[in-house]
């Protein structure tokens, strides 16, 4: 009897050491109220499934020591029961419904995705994040990229580790608090998985499909999480931050992301200095290049080559503002005519033809770019 | 002792059938060996080495991931090392044992003289040495080898895959091809071989869970070979079955995957279900409790696993219907797996029990697949498995059931007919070693990764964030306690090839079972005119 209390203690102690802990130990139980019901269903589950293990082991390992050869107990012959194994195909079965209703129910709400007050279409790359803010018509009213902002430092470890490592973006998914908000997801690439524990929600973004989810924020903070799908190399570099913020602070802001979408806009049609393109070239190139190319536009070759005296920096202007616009089909070179506009692509490629020792001695314009691609 | 003279008698008939050729001297033995125990040993030996490499691959994982940041691998190699892990685990290590024990088993048991298509036999198992060496040498080549995980998911695997991935896609098809070959002849096996009286409610549970497994490699290795084929052609002669530019749809490769995976994953338990019940009876001297509910309940999970494969997909995007339906068939599962965990249970239930090492690992295989399963029943509740899903839970999860589960049952099956197969015994207390540390390597290595699955960790990366480390520190070192306790047992084994003392025919006292009744080496033919079927030798 003694071994089967220490077992039983053991097991209890570790579970509430683990609710003691519970934000390293446990699922969270999250913000909102769907996250709230997964967490009560999971514990549930999991009570459900100590219950029956404290029972199950317990008879097996009471079996173990008291029926044992070296205990003197002869071995009885039997072989079956029919009532017996009635009984635990049916209770099974019983406890099996209890689990199924209010796992349908809170499936019922999770798909509950109309009424919104917002869309924001969530769309992964290798290996960061676009979201896109849309307006009333589905139209793009203005996005941005959320790369990790993690150092490579940090990361090889000539530097300490800040408090987020590896879960910290330059620009955080901002959502307004006590709204619901609807997230169409999506890939441009390969298949990745867009995750918020808080929230309770996590979905595949599939290039070339649309997938839904929804999410009521009550409380304003930051929630972080991070892709959930295989994506290639950074795929454990790509965190998704979440920013709830305050209604009003958000409307402001939103407003304000809308005018600089203007600016934006306007920017196509001016003509930069060097200077000017080389220092947007630069912040460019370390959110879209950098992670295969390198810092150093050595890359990886074979996989990710060098942008250093090679062909691509040294030869014709045009060709190589192509081959940002339309990338490499087949390899890792996305096609970034989709994910830049002609002002940063102008920049990037002057960048590239001025930095590391290059010198090709050329410049480009934003003109240049719309010229080629016929944006 | 009646049942020793028993044994001999059969001795006598093997001698005057077989025309007393022995095995061939040298390395021809075993290039051309159409003998069933031959090509079992060459099974088993290769699962082993498969098991050595993929374990070293594992540990290299468990390197990096011992402290947050990149120290020793990039994630280029790391995403290499995961995928290939995985492949050569499944593919090279737990398939290839079990096809291994069905060999040396499967004729013995049934009282067959052979497989009934030795010559298919020999073919299926030098088919795979070719199959990983290619698969191996990927990883050498330019560009690398399979980095897309070892569910390959569309495009990661055909669009963005390195070029190597053809040459792991041919391999693929030998496997496959292998696969379906070694099903075959155990099919045949069975069904046309079993001795005059030996009617299928006779049969051993390990025949019964290989003959429906076999049935399930027939099924669903065909499909595995369509879907590497598909791959193939996206990607040499433009097709765009799975590339959504061209029309296709890269959920229909997770759909065609999964209707391999799922069954795949039964094709890995179902013969551990047999292994255990035969040792858990042998060692409480006690018949298996509930034969007749154990044949159905390994049949039902047979059928429930075609219709169970997108759980492995609940976040992908499907509609309610389609979710409602899998989570429901997902958590029938937990039935017949319930009746066969009460049923081990009963069978020790008042036994008079002992603890030599394959009961040992027989006893944590119950215990151990059943947090498994546990883990699998959370897993199936689809709301929850949104948390869950490519997280280390899932990791936990599996392998839970693919280590303490598959793994420790084929290790079980070689402590237990260790002695029938080699007439000799393996050392006691070095074999009780390697049960104990292996069963504290395999808990410290994944139960924490439970914990870092709830706490969020996604699996599959490089490096993590920093609330993970402890869990992750205590599980790299589970994986090198667990790691090299293997080569304790690599140690027990070919110490026991040499220096073991003489076993007798029915090495175990309370084993039952046509093999028990040959001599100990089983007779280099055996069963070469077939046996009484007596009912107390048999489970039934």
């Amino acid at each position: 009897m003694k071994h089967k209390i220490s077992f039983v203690g053991a097991l209890s102690g570790l579970l509430s050491a683990g609710l003691a802990h519970a934000d390293e130990l446990n699922m969270t139980p999250g913000v909102t109220a769907i996250s709230q019901s997964v967490y009560d269903l999971h514990m549930t589950i999991l009570w459900i499934c100590v219950v029956i293990g404290v029972v199950v082991f317990g008879v097996m390992f009471w079996s173990i020591i008291h029926h044992r050869r070296a205990a003197g107990h002869e071995a009885a012959q039997f072989h079956e029961s029919t009532k017996l194994e009635l009984a635990w195909t049916i209770v099974p079965t019983l406890i099996l419904v209890v689990m199924a209703v209010p796992a349908t129910q809170t499936l019922v709400a999770m798909y509950d995705t109309g009424g919104e007050d917002m869309v924001v279409e969530v769309r992964g790359y290798q290996w960061k994040w676009q979201y896109k803010y849309l307006d009333e018509d589905y139209n793009n009213a203005f996005s941005f990229f959320s790369n990790m902002s993690t150092t490579q430092d940090e990361i090889q470890g000539r530097s300490a580790k800040g408090e987020h490592y590896l879960l910290e973006v330059d620009n955080p998914l901002r959502i307004p608090a006590n709204r619901k908000v609807r997230f169409l997801i999506t890939a441009e690439d390969v298949i990745h998985a867009w995750w918020v524990p808080d929230f309770g929600i996590k979905r595949d973004a599939v290039p070339g499909m649309l997938n839904e989810l929804w999410t009521i924020v009550p409380e304003p903070g930051v929630y972080r999480g991070q892709c959930a799908e295989l994506c290639g190399k950074d795929h454990g570099f790509m965190p998704v931050v979440v920013e709830v913020m305050e209604e009003q602070a958000f409307d402001a802001w939103y407003a304000e992301e809308v005018a600089n979408e203007a600016i934006r806009k306007e920017a196509l049609s001016k003509t930069f200095t060097p200077e000017e393109l080389m220092a947007e070239g630069e912040q460019v190139y370390a959110t879209f290049c950098a992670s295969c190319h390198q810092a150093n536009g050595q890359g990886v070759p074979p996989v990710f080559p060098s942008l250093v005296g090679t062909e691509v920096v040294t030869g014709p202007r045009d060709d190589h503002i192509r081959l940002i616009i339309d990338g490499v089909p087949g390899s890792a070179m996305q096609a970034f005519g989709r994910q830049l506009d002609a002002a940063q692509i102008a920049a990037v490629t002057h960048y590239e033809r001025h930095a590391w020792g290059n010198n090709a001695g050329d410049i480009t314009q934003p003109k240049d770019v719309i010229e080629l691609s016929g944006q | 002792m009646s049942e020793v003279i028993h044994a001999d008698h059969h001795d006598d008939a093997d001698h005057h059938g077989s025309g007393d050729h022995g095995p061939e001297k040298g390395l021809a033995r075993w290039l051309f060996t159409t003998n069933h125990k031959d090509i079992g040993t060459l099974y088993l030996w290769f699962s082993f080495l498969m098991l050595l490499i993929g374990g070293v691959m594992a540990l290299i994982v468990r390197t990096e991931l011992f402290q947050p940041g990149l120290q020793f691998v990039n994630p280029e190699f790391f995403n290499q090392m995961t995928t290939n892990h995985g492949l050569i685990m499944v593919f090279g290590a737990i398939m290839p044992a079990f096809v291994g024990l069905a060999n040396w088993l499967v004729p013995m048991q049934v009282g067959a003289p052979d497989m009934a298509l030795p010559r298919m036999n020999n073919l299926s198992f030098w088919i795979l040495p070719f199959a990983f060496g290619i698969m191996i040498s990927t990883l050498f080549m330019e560009g690398g080898g399979p980095n897309f995980g070892w569910t390959f998911y569309a495009p990661l695997s055909t669009t963005y895959a390195p070029d190597s991935v053809t040459f792991f896609i041919f391999a693929v098809h030998m496997m496959g091809a292998s696969s379906i070959m070694g099903s075959i002849n155990i099919i045949a096996t069975i069904l046309n071989m079993r001795a005059p009286g030996m009617t299928l409610m006779k049969m051993p549970m390990f025949v019964w869970t290989w003959l429906i497994t076999a049935y399930l490699l027939l099924a669903v290795m065909p499909v595995l070979a369509g879907v590497v084929t598909m791959m193939l052609f996206d990607i040499h002669f433009n097709t765009s079955f799975f590339d959504a530019a061209g029309g296709g749809d890269p959920v229909m490769f997770q759909h065609i995957f999964w209707f391999f995976g799922h069954p795949e994953v039964y094709i890995m338990i179902l013969p551990a279900f047999g292994v255990v019940s035969h040792i858990l009876p042998a060692f409480s001297r006690k018949p298996l409790f509930g034969y007749d509910s154990m044949v159905y309940a390994v049949a039902s999970i047979a059928f429930l696993s075609f219709i169970v494969w997108a759980h492995h997909m609940f976040t992908v995007g499907m509609p309610l219907a389609g979710q409602l339906f899998f989570m429901y068939a997902t958590m029938l599962i937990a039935i017949p797996t319930g009746v066969k965990v009460f049923n081990w249970t009963a069978t020790m239930w008042k036994g008079s029990m002992t603890f030599e090492t394959p009961m040992l690992f027989a006893i944590a295989f119950v215990v151990l697949f059943t947090i498994g399963g546990f883990s699998g029943l959370m897993l199936a509740i689809a709301p929850v498995d949104y948390q869950y899903h490519d997280t280390y839970f899932v990791v936990a999860h599996f392998h839970y059931v693919l280590v303490p589960g598959a793994l420790f049952s084929i290790i079980a099956a070689v402590y237990f007919w260790f002695p029938k197969w080699t007439g000799k015994m393996y050392n006691e207390t070095m074999g009780k070693l390697h049960f104990w540390l292996s069963f504290i390597g395999v808990n410290i290595t994944f139960f924490p990764q439970h914990f870092s699955g709830l706490a969020g960790m996604p699996r599959r990366i490089p490096d993590y964030a920093l609330q993970f480390a402890d869990f992750n520190m205590l599980s790299s070192v589970g994986a090198f306690i667990f790691g090299f306790s293997q080569l304790v047992f690599l140690y027990v084994i070919i110490h026991g090839i040499r220096n073991g003392k003489p076993a007798e025919g029915r090495s175990w006292e309370g084993a039952r079972g046509l093999e028990w009744t040959l001599p100990s080496p089983a007779p280099y033919h055996s069963f070469t005119k077939p046996p009484q079927v007596r009912d107390e030798e048999v489970h039934g």
